[in-house]
């Protein structure tokens, strides 16, 4: 119990250390731009990958749904959140106009007589739980036949049901929700990354709550061994589709969030690439450490978004390359660490442990002993 | 008379055209200690597979408490291929799944160990707590179960320290010697706080000492946490010594039963047990 109030007093200062860095970073003109774009999209993927570790890593269930859901999220969110008068011109496509509106949200923010920025601000949280709830809907809707499947056929069905969403969404009869294929815009979006880590922290402190509780025991003992798990009393059934659409409705946030980070939303980036991606930064973090998805999400989008996009212009670590070597060349180069991180380190950077600071600590107290036994 | 705790009517467990087990009735007393023997693949997993959950009974009831919890009779393509008798005897269709036979208070342990690998001792045990809580996933997650939580922990505690596993509480369970990790799996059992305990040959791999300690072990909980175990076993000794009454069953039949001396001298057990060398442990 000691060890584990420590453990969270420092990861609990962590975030908070951060945060500062971040404020003083992101208000320093002249600051790296791209800085404020892995710590944005670096935070988002943190909470989709942490989403998608407690389902396949925490709870064993290997399924492949991750951008279907964020889809759901985001275009709920873009849809409730449009501001009336924006939407002629984001719909003009669409012959019917926008089958919705948000009137009512705007009748109350005027009657409390809330400033615009909270007002603002209460939409896009109220956007986001909307994102949330229909990504967790549907996954509760698919579940139950669903999560019968063993573990092959279960990852094809959900990539499926992705892949049906998306396709869904796309279709010209929805064009009044959902702009059809067109882009959506104009919802509201965060400035600054404070807004997304806020987000993603809290959301993550939910999952880490869940997981080292009662709940999470179960998750755990299902992913162990199911026939054990059910003779202890725990239905298989209840707890593997709680465990899916609590996965879901975090993805769904993330989707949500994405839209925001990305100011316009279409369908076609919501592609089962996109949860390949998430898999891959779970895989690379560690399959069943929270800790593991969040630094693994940091520094895929770091890599991919900044530190080797000199490639591409062929300028690297001060190497000028040839022309062969740029435009793409990026993804060659990205795309090989990846391989040799899957190759060698298959348990990924933390297997299946935490950020700790006590087993650091113990770490070199035992080396410590060790040398005196020595001397 | 006697409380019935567990009753078995004629129970045939069909497998395709396997007939595992053949039309056994059979009944555990309120406070008593009831074996099952017989020879390898004579179908005494089954039984309790079937007891628990795990399998749908081809045919049968079983009673708990004198309450029906589980019955059917052959259905679809089963109706053609069944081999057994008493099919008119159940009309009803009653299946549960084992979480909710646990939850009504039977609890079992397995033949081939099935610890949750990634856990310790201790959480092991507290896992098996998870059925017996109150609360729901939002108040378990903002931790406003504390009290529950607390509680839970400090029973895991004590079923611990009475099992003398105390001592390598934060070890993993997979790393305990095989022997301590039987105890895990009782202990992990008895954390749900079950009325009957089943046991699936608890001593398999054990020494005659070690059988010898967990054979006592056995009577000392069921008078301590008010039990009635119904244990499967090869250690002959061990039967012997710990059963009321013993069933016997030879290819998934009843072939005797009885208090340990009359099953001792029965012609068909020594039968059945001929040339079959498993007592040599
Ligand atoms: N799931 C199953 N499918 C087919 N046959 C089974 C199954 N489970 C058990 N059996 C068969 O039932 C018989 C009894 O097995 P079991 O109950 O494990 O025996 P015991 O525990 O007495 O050694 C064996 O012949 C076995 O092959
Ligand atoms: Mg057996």
């Amino acid at each position: 119990m000691k060890k584990s109030r420590k453990d969270m007093v420092f990861n609990l200062s962590l975030v908070a250390l951060i945060f500062i860095a971040v404020i003083i970073v992101e208000n320093i003109p002249g600051v790296n731009p791209m800085l404020s774009t892995v710590l944005k999209k670096g935070s988002i993927y943190a909470l989709v990958a942490v989403s998608m570790n407690l389902l396949n890593g925490f709870t064993g269930l290997f399924s492949l749904g991750q951008a279907g859901f964020m889809l759901l999220g985001a275009y709920t969110y873009a849809v409730i959140t449009i501001p009336d008068s924006a939407r002629e011109k984001v719909y003009m496509y669409v012959k019917e106009g926008s089958a919705v509106s948000r009137s009512w949200f705007d009748n109350i923010a005027n009657g409390l007589h809330l400033p615009e920025g909270v007002s603002n601000i209460a939409i896009m949280i109220i956007g986001m739980l909307a994102g949330g709830l229909i990504a967790a809907f549907f996954s509760w809707l698919i579940g139950l036949p669903v999560l019968k499947l063993k573990s092959d056929y279960l990852a094809i069905a959900t990539l499926g049901f992705a892949e049906i969403i998306r396709a869904i969404f796309q279709w010209d009869k929805l064009g009044p929700v959902t702009n059809g294929s067109n882009v959506l815009r104009n919802f509201p979006t965060f400035k600054t990354a404070v807004f997304p880590l806020t987000v993603s922290a809290i959301c993550i402190l939910f999952i880490v709550l869940l997981i080292n509780s009662t709940y999470g025991r179960a998750f755990k003992a299902i992913r162990d061994d199911e026939i054990a798990a059910e003779a202890m009393g725990i239905n298989l059934a209840h707890h593997k589709r709680l465990a899916f659409v609590i996965s879901s409705f975090f993805a769904g946030i993330g989707g949500a969030l994405l839209a925001m980070f990305q100011n316009t939303l279409q369908a076609t980036p919501f592609k089962s690439a996109m949860t390949y991606e998430i898999l891959l930064i779970v895989v690379i973090g560690g399959i069943g450490s929270v800790s593991g998805s969040i630094i693994a999400s940091f520094l895929y989008i770091s890599a991919s978004e900044w530190w080797l996009r000199g490639l591409d212009s062929g300028k690297f670590l001060f190497i000028e390359s040839p022309a062969v070597l740029r435009g793409g060349f990026r993804m060659v180069v990205f795309s090989v660490i990846i391989m040799i991180i899957v190759l060698f380190f298959r348990k990924g950077i933390m297997g299946e442990r935490e950020l700790s600071v006590t087993r650091f600590l113990n770490f070199f107290r035992k080396k410590d002993g060790k040398n005196e036994e020595n001397s | 008379m006697s409380e019935n705790v567990l009753r078995l009517e004629n129970i045939t467990m069909q497998f395709g055209g396997v007939v595992a087990i053949n039309d056994l009735s059979l009944e555990v007393n309120k406070g008593e200690i009831v074996s099952l023997i017989g020879p390898n693949g004579a179908g005494k997993t089954t039984v309790f597979n079937v007891i628990t959950g795990v399998y749908e009974a081809t045919n049968g009831a079983v009673y708990y408490e004198d309450k029906m919890i589980l019955s059917n009779h052959p259905q679809g393509k089963m109706k053609k291929m069944y081999a057994g008798t008493n099919a008119d005897k159940f009309p009803d269709v009653i299946v549960k799944t084992p979480d909710r036979i646990t939850s009504l208070g039977i609890a079992r342990t397995f033949q081939n160990i099935r610890l949750f690998k990634s856990m310790t001792v201790f959480e092991n045990v507290l896992t098996a707590k998870h059925m017996l809580k109150t609360s729901n996933v939002f108040s378990t997650a903002l931790r406003l179960n504390y009290k529950e939580e607390e509680n839970a922990r400090n029973e895991t505690m004590q079923l611990l320290e009475r099992l003398g596993l105390d001592d390598v509480k934060e070890e993993l369970a997979t790393s305990l010697p095989y022997g301590k990790q039987r105890y895990l799996e009782i202990a992990r059992a008895l954390a749900t706080k079950p009325k009957l305990l089943l046991l699936d040959e608890p001593a398999a791999g054990m020494n005659p000492q070690e059988t010898m300690a967990l054979t006592s072990f056995i009577k000392s909980i069921r008078d301590e946490f008010d039990l009635t175990v119904f244990i499967i076993e090869h250690h002959m000794n061990l039967v012997m010594d710990i059963s009321d009454r013993i069933y016997v069953i030879d290819f998934g039949k009843l072939i005797s039963h009885g208090v340990p001396e009359e099953v001792q001298n029965d012609e068909a057990v020594i039968k059945a047990y001929l040339g079959v060398s498993e007592e040599d442990e």
